[in-house]
């Protein structure tokens, strides 16, 4: 993976004393006394990320903690006090206004919480807007448009006005129009947060389906956690214009930084974050071409459990086996187990949402096995872990 | 209070108007370029046949109405023009027509450029504020005595009476449609590289429109509302019918041609409103 898009010490103050205000900054002063001295608004406090080619990367944070600000310095629609950010090497922050129209041109694309749709074009127009501003030919605008609409299922309302619309297909104009140019960096300002929940959850899945075709580089400013965790290939939390955590999803859930973090993420829907892999235990196993009904016996008397999972000798799951049939077995002298296996056992794969499983984990009366491509068992999954997980308690054990 | 010499305010605005008449040739330029425009659409007005011109402007009106199927409208507009021809006030209403039409159209030009400029630039809204409230609110006679002495008698002093009169809603609405532009497609027009004019014309432009017409809308009926004082120089139309009657004490005359106006008035209101609609 190669680096797209690199922030460096990316500040940002309002007001009107900002020299005054960066050097107490830089001499380690707090944003209040900053405020107190000299009426400057620490917008953003020397940030630094990296964004990798085609990963989606959300940042987070509460109203007021900077999010807003940095993104819109990556395109510089707000101009950094200090920093730099680079787009393949090129520095914005300090670039030409021609260089930067170029780059805005060319390169990035925004999306907006409110979608920014000119009221008095239609929406095959609104999407050509970024390919006229370019000065592309009205015939090549047109099936750019045209084709960029199709991809987000719009193609047949290319002749209606944006305000016939509901809030989700302005959004999908919104996101067409940013398409149209085919940028490599697409920049989304809580660009669902207008929407209704199911219709955000819809277009996040919608974008997640478009990006496994496109592989473009999206940065994308949230406010809800659960956004974050389900679109995001990395996240990075901001309070106050500094950043807090930089992570994967379960990075930040297994190992929140601060306490603020951790408040943020005491509301998460855990379901939808963590697989059967994270929450599966060990299990007890007997391989059937070996072992008798004597070792099968002693092993559950030592673990304190009345089965045990059947494989063989490349750990294919056959099954399970009952400490009754086991007893019975070496009642009646029987040295081979293999008929005692019964093959009862409900199997899942590693990547499946916890979501998924919930209702099948609380019903079942045998637990789950989690197995591979090639039917090898991996771990089960106990009730116990699952709702441990969701609580956040136990996150650690698998991740 | 008493003790204080006055203060020659009234002496050195006579001074200043006194100077400013040196500029003959600069006055002169403009007084023959509005003459000149003001010949022109008042030509094409004597040009059209009565009847031409008012089935021309209900063709008008029932275009830009067509959606909304305005029969009243148009019944009114055939009356209402009927009526101006009967009382044989023709060609002062197509002189009254010229004069609103020049005095819009200058308002218009030189309005919505300085509300544009006031929209972007701080310091141009502190000064172009109070010089507005400033042009509306002094009393439009006043305007007529250095009109005279720099444009001469006739349309043309009129004309610009009219307009210092009549610029400030085009002004002001032009200002605050611009400003009312969302902030975000602002941002969206910048984070797709337009330039300056391309903000202008593709985001600003259209999206101000609408209030830019109310104001156009506002502007002609200020200019309207000065024929009567226009006429007092010289500008002719029905403004000099209702002078007239007042100087020779004829109330019944003076409603007649009073009552010219206002149908003028209420069609001109009538066709900007429908244009303004009209979009999209």
């Amino acid at each position: 993976m190669t680096t797209k898009v690199e922030v460096k010490n990316l500040t940002k103050i309002f007001g009107k004393h900002v020299a005054k205000a960066q050097t107490m900054l830089e001499n380690g002063h707090t944003k209040q006394e900053i405020l107190v001295a000299t009426e400057a608004t620490v917008g953003v406090d020397r940030a630094n990320f990296a964004v990798e080619d085609g990963e989606i990367f959300v940042i987070m944070g509460l109203s007021g903690s900077g999010k807003s600000t940095t993104i819109r310095m990556l395109n510089r629609l707000i101009k950094p006090t200090s920093g730099s950010v680079l787009i393949d090497g090129e520095d914005i922050a300090t670039m030409t206004k021609a260089q930067l129209q170029a780059v805005r041109r060319q390169k990035m694309s925004m999306v907006f919480q409110s979608f920014a749709l000119l009221p008095n074009r239609t929406v095959q127009q609104n999407t050509e807007f970024g390919l006229e501003i370019q000065g592309v030919s009205k015939s090549e605008r047109a099936a750019k448009a045209q084709k960029a609409l199709a991809m987000v299922g719009l193609g047949e309302y290319a002749s209606q006005y944006h305000d016939q619309l509901s809030g989700g297909m302005q959004q999908r104009v919104g996101l067409a129009r940013a398409f149209a140019n085919d940028p490599e960096v697409l920049l989304m300002d809580e660009a669902f947060s207008a929407l209704d929940p199911l219709n955000r959850r819809e277009m996040q899945d919608e974008l997640l389906d478009l990006q496994a075709n496109l592989h473009k580089t999206i940065i994308f400013i949230s406010h809800d956690l659960n956004e974050a965790l389900h679109i995001g290939d990395h996240i990075l939390i901001m309070k106050d214009g500094e950043i807090v955590q930089i992570g994967t999803p379960e990075e930040i859930l297994s190992n929140p930084a601060d306490d603020y973090v951790e408040r943020f993420i005491e509301g998460v829907d855990r379901s939808q974050v963590y697989t059967a892999g994270n929450v599966m235990v060990r299990a007890t196993t007997v391989n059937v071409e070996k072992a008798g009904p004597r070792l099968a016996a002693r092993r559950m008397r030592d673990n304190e459990i009345s089965s045990l999972y059947a494989i063989d000798s490349e750990r294919h799951l056959l099954g399970i086996i009952d400490a009754k049939d086991v007893r019975q077995a070496i009642d009646q002298h029987q040295e081979d187990i293999r008929p005692l296996v019964k093959d009862i056992v409900p199997t899942t794969t590693i990547d499946t949402p916890l979501a998924d499983l919930m209702d099948a984990v609380s019903s079942t009366p045998v637990p789950y096995a989690v197995v591979d491509e090639r039917h090898r068992l991996q771990g089960i999954i106990i009730r116990g872990a699952v709702l441990g997980a969701l609580s956040g308690n136990e996150v650690n054990v698998n991740v | 209070m008493f003790d204080l010499p006055k203060i020659p305010l009234a002496h050195w605005i006579d001074a200043f108007v006194a100077w400013i008449s040196h500029f003959e040739g600069f006055f002169y330029v403009i007084t023959n370029a509005l003459g000149g425009i003001i010949n022109a659409i008042q030509w094409v007005f004597d040009l059209l046949p009565i009847p031409v011109f008012i089935l021309a402007v209900i063709a008008l009106t029932w275009w830009l109405t067509r959606h909304e199927r305005k029969l009243g409208l148009l019944v009114f507009e055939l009356l209402g023009f009927l009526y101006i021809w009967n009382q044989g006030f023709w060609r002062d209403m197509t002189q009254t027509l010229t004069l609103v039409l020049t005095a819009s159209l200058l308002a218009i030009i030189i309005g919505v450029p300085l509300g544009l400029w006031a929209a972007m630039n701080r310091t141009v809204a502190r000064i172009v504020k109070p010089l507005m409230d400033f042009m509306q609110t002094m009393p439009a006679f006043v305007y007529l005595i250095p009109a005279v002495a720099l444009f001469g008698i006739g349309m043309v002093p009129g004309v610009v009476a009219s307009v210092i009169f009549a610029m400030p809603p085009t002004v002001r609405m032009t200002q605050l449609g611009i400003q009312q532009v969302s902030g975000e497609l602002i941002e969206a027009a910048d984070s797709f590289g337009a330039t300056r004019w391309q903000r202008l014309t593709k985001v600003q432009l259209p999206g101000a429109l609408s209030t830019i017409m109310a104001g156009i809308n506002q502007s002609m009926m200020l200019a309207l509302s000065m024929v009567v004082i226009a006429s007092m120089i010289g500008a002719m139309g029905l403004g000099t019918q209702v002078y007239f009657a007042v100087g020779r004490n004829e109330a019944g005359s003076g409603f007649a041609a009073g009552l010219a106006i206002v149908i003028l008035a209420i069609i001109l209101d009538r066709i900007t409103q429908a244009m303004n609609h009209k979009q999209h």
